[in-house]
């Protein structure tokens, strides 16, 4: 079995022929499935974990303050302490809850977070599956957590959590055009949906970069909207602590507060992702078209390694406006994607299409 | 009482109650904001106090003078050391004492830092209401050293006591004058980063700007003062009306705005801390010569009859009223809180607002719930 850093297609395929060879393929493919499920299952536990302890470190720094440092060195394990935390606490029941949708929301949102993850490249070869719709099924999926949080906030018997699942309801279902329509322009730039199509067509230059104004208009547009998309501040409507107390999770404690909590970092991961992928190249090392030795040099770095950095950076910038910005209100978060996100939007696709027909394009 | 037959009188359809507080992030404390709401929108709040009485002014009836200005402290207690300064002015009166230029100066600074204090603290959960939680820490670190100066000289941070009918309660500590001017510096330099922080973001002016509006007379028949009245046009600055202590050695302007926003209301505290600054640095280098109490008798007894003094707190006019029976405790004392009269106001500028819009005005309010309760 030959095995490279740089490149994991090989890897899979000769893992795949060493089963087949040995059982059956019904025998072969479950054991494909499970190995996929249990890696992924444990990149996301992982991540989450990683994510909140980012968090807390982003926001000390931009606090003046240390963040968390007793845990281990540097704190690194505080998180995992947390989780366990977490997990003792008790589940409180609630009194007059909807007990079936009480209990099933946490999953719902969990579940929605974990089918998108299995559409996203994480390096060459290294994806658990490459629909040629890749980001209409990511799209798709990951609007699904909203049924989770209406759930959450209709079930609890609660007028704050109530408020909460209203709000979020209306946010995301506004912002979800505006992040269908700026991966939209993306997708007419690149002419395929499928997400290994877009990377390698990021050879000689991410396509922020080559797309032009369109292609940056629709960075930002995207950022913006996928920020309200996961419910994190300045949008964070839906938890808004200061006036819903925590908003849609308010009377949910211990594991399933913890999976709602697993579930915002991780769709803040997933979007990032998306982001980096589209927008940034995935994968893809920075590449310059004509300049072979620079590119050259480039190719050292491994494509996982320029995954996870593009995407922290993203994930960076997301954490800046949380922790930087005031929360805004409800009629302002909706003007300003009616107003203005949108019709920017459906300009930007029209000059997404005029700049590929002409082929202004780099 | 509220009971199942009464919870809806002057409810309407589509409306329903919602419980804010008495445990709520945004209430500051232990107070009980009834609002209907109708969809986002809320209709009518209906204030509940009491959370947190303790009876302050009737204890006062069974303490001596001197002791009581202990519990003057913890009714506004950030603005413990205004509330002290309030109730000893008072006590002088009655006596018909005359404190020495020194204590006055001391006095007047610290009133000063305290309102700066108090109003970094003001800053800090404004923006936490707004949702910006960075603002928090930013205040709390630059308040910290004030309470470090605090400290130096009185030996406490939150509730002082330094003030004593007569005086004060020791001498200020030699590092005095040089610690606050460091403050003063440090703090002329770090305020501006309030300002790239909050006042200067778009959507805190979108959320603050003709948000919970209340005109001049609505204002002055509420008896709105301190910054908030004064965010309306209302100038009730009782240190330019009725100087006290040092503030007739003094010049420095009463911030006025005339929007009567959220917004003005919150640059009027803004602005308010950079006056206090030029007050503190007009006097920490002239505080004369003496002594820092005057001589008093063991037993202090007030003379038979009424006495009132009201002062400038941070939140707005605080009143101490004194009856006396020439015995050596107060017949009755009452006093006159800020919050008490401001909080009556929220339901004239939160009216027909979004709930988000609520908290920002009970942020911009500023109340201080044991102060309200007492």
């Amino acid at each position: 079995m030959e095995f490279s850093i740089y490149d994991f297609t090989s890897f899979t395929k000769s893992l795949d022929k060493l089963l087949n060879e040995n059982m059956s393929s019904f025998w072969a493919t479950s054991i494909e499935m499970l190995l996929i499920g249990v890696g992924i299952l444990a990149f996301y536990a992982l991540v989450g974990l990683f994510l909140v302890y980012a968090e807390r470190k982003v926001c000390a720094f931009i606090q003046n303050r240390v963040g968390p440092n007793r845990v281990g060195p540097y704190g690194i394990i505080q998180t995992i302490a947390d989780l366990f935390k977490l997990l003792m606490k008790e589940l409180i029941p609630i009194k007059n809850a909807d007990k079936l949708l009480f209990n099933i929301a946490p999953f719902i949102v969990i579940i929605a977070s974990f089918l998108a993850i299995a559409a996203i490249p994480f390096a060459k070869g290294l994806h658990a599956i490459d629909f040629n719709i890749g980001i209409f099924y990511v799209i798709a999926v990951s609007s699904m957590g909203v049924i989770g949080v209406l759930l959450a906030g209709w079930s609890s018997n609660n007028k704050y959590s109530l408020i909460g699942a209203m709000r979020s309801g209306a946010q995301i279902v506004s912002y979800e055009l505006s992040v269908g329509l700026s991966l939209i322009t993306m997708v007419i730039f690149a002419g395929s949906m499928q997400f290994s199509v877009i990377v390698e067509a990021q050879r000689d230059g991410w396509f922020l970069f080559r797309g032009h104004i369109p292609a940056i208009i629709a960075f930002v547009v995207y950022l913006i909207a996928c920020t309200a998309e996961t419910n994190r501040g300045p949008f964070d409507l839906a938890e808004a602590e200061s006036e819903l107390t925590a908003g849609y999770h308010v009377e949910y404690s211990g594991i399933k507060f913890a999976f709602f909590f697993l579930a915002e970092y991780m769709n803040m991961f997933i979007v990032a992702s998306i982001a980096a992928t589209v927008f940034l190249g995935g994968w893809m090392p920075l590449h310059v078209g004509g300049f072979s030795g620079f590119n050259h040099v480039m190719d050292f770095i491994p494509p996982f390694f320029w995954y996870i950095g593009k995407t922290f950076f993203i994930i960076f910038i997301m954490m800046l406006f949380k922790w930087t910005f005031p929360r805004l209100r409800i009629d302002q978060l909706l003007t300003l994607e009616w107003k203005y996100l949108l019709p920017i939007n459906l300009v930007n696709v029209v000059l997404m299409a005029l700049i590929v027909l002409n082929g202004w394009h780099f | 009482m509220i009971t199942e037959e009464n919870i809806n009188v002057g409810i309407k359809e589509e409306e329903f109650i919602l419980n804010m507080g008495p445990q709520h992030p945004s209430t500051h404390g232990v107070l009980r904001l009834v609002c209907s709401i109708k969809g986002e929108i809320v209709k009518n709040i209906e204030p509940h106090c009491g959370y947190i009485h303790r009876g302050i002014e009737k204890m006062t009836e069974k303490l001596t003078y001197p002791q009581i200005v202990h519990l003057t402290d913890r009714l506004d207690y950030l603005s413990a050391l205004i509330n002290n300064e309030a109730y000893c002015l008072c006590v002088e009166k009655a006596l018909e004492i005359e404190v020495s230029d020194r204590i006055k100066y001391i006095r007047t600074i610290m009133s000063e830092l305290t309102r700066i204090a108090s109003h970094q603290l003001w800053w800090c959960s404004f923006g936490m209401d707004l949702g910006g939680l960075t603002c928090f820490f930013y205040g709390l670190r630059d308040r910290e050293k004030i309470l470090d100066i605090f400290e130096e000289t009185c030996g406490s941070r939150l509730i002082i006591s330094y003030n004593t009918p007569g005086g004060l309660m020791a001498d200020i500590h030699p590092n005095f004058q040089k610690k606050v001017k460091e403050f003063i510096k440090y703090f002329r330099k770090t305020l501006p980063e309030y300002d790239q922080l909050l006042t200067g973001n778009v959507i805190m002016q979108e959320r603050c700007k003709g948000v919970g509006y209340i005109s001049k007379e609505d204002a002055i028949s509420y008896g709105v003062t301190g910054p908030s009245g004064r965010g309306s046009c209302f100038s009730c600055d009782v240190r330019k009306k009725e100087p006290y202590s040092a503030y007739k050695f003094v010049n420095f302007n009463e911030v006025l705005r005339c929007e009567g926003d959220t917004f003005a209301r919150y640059m009027v505290r803004m602005d308010e801390m950079r006056e206090s600054m030029n007050i503190i640095e007009q006097l920490i280098d002239n505080i004369p010569e003496g002594p820092y109490a005057e001589k008093m008798k063991g037993v202090i007894k007030l003379p038979e009859g009424e006495y009132y003094q009201r002062v400038e707190a941070a939140r707005g006019e605080f009143g101490v009223y004194i009856v006396s029976k020439g015995e050596k405790n107060p017949y009755r004392v009452k006093f006159r809180s800020p919050n008490f009269s401001n909080l009556s106001a929220l339901n004239t500028m939160a009216k027909n607002q979004k709930i988000a819009d609520l908290i920002a005005i009970g942020g911009s309010l500023d109340y201080v719930i044991p102060d309200i309760d007492r």
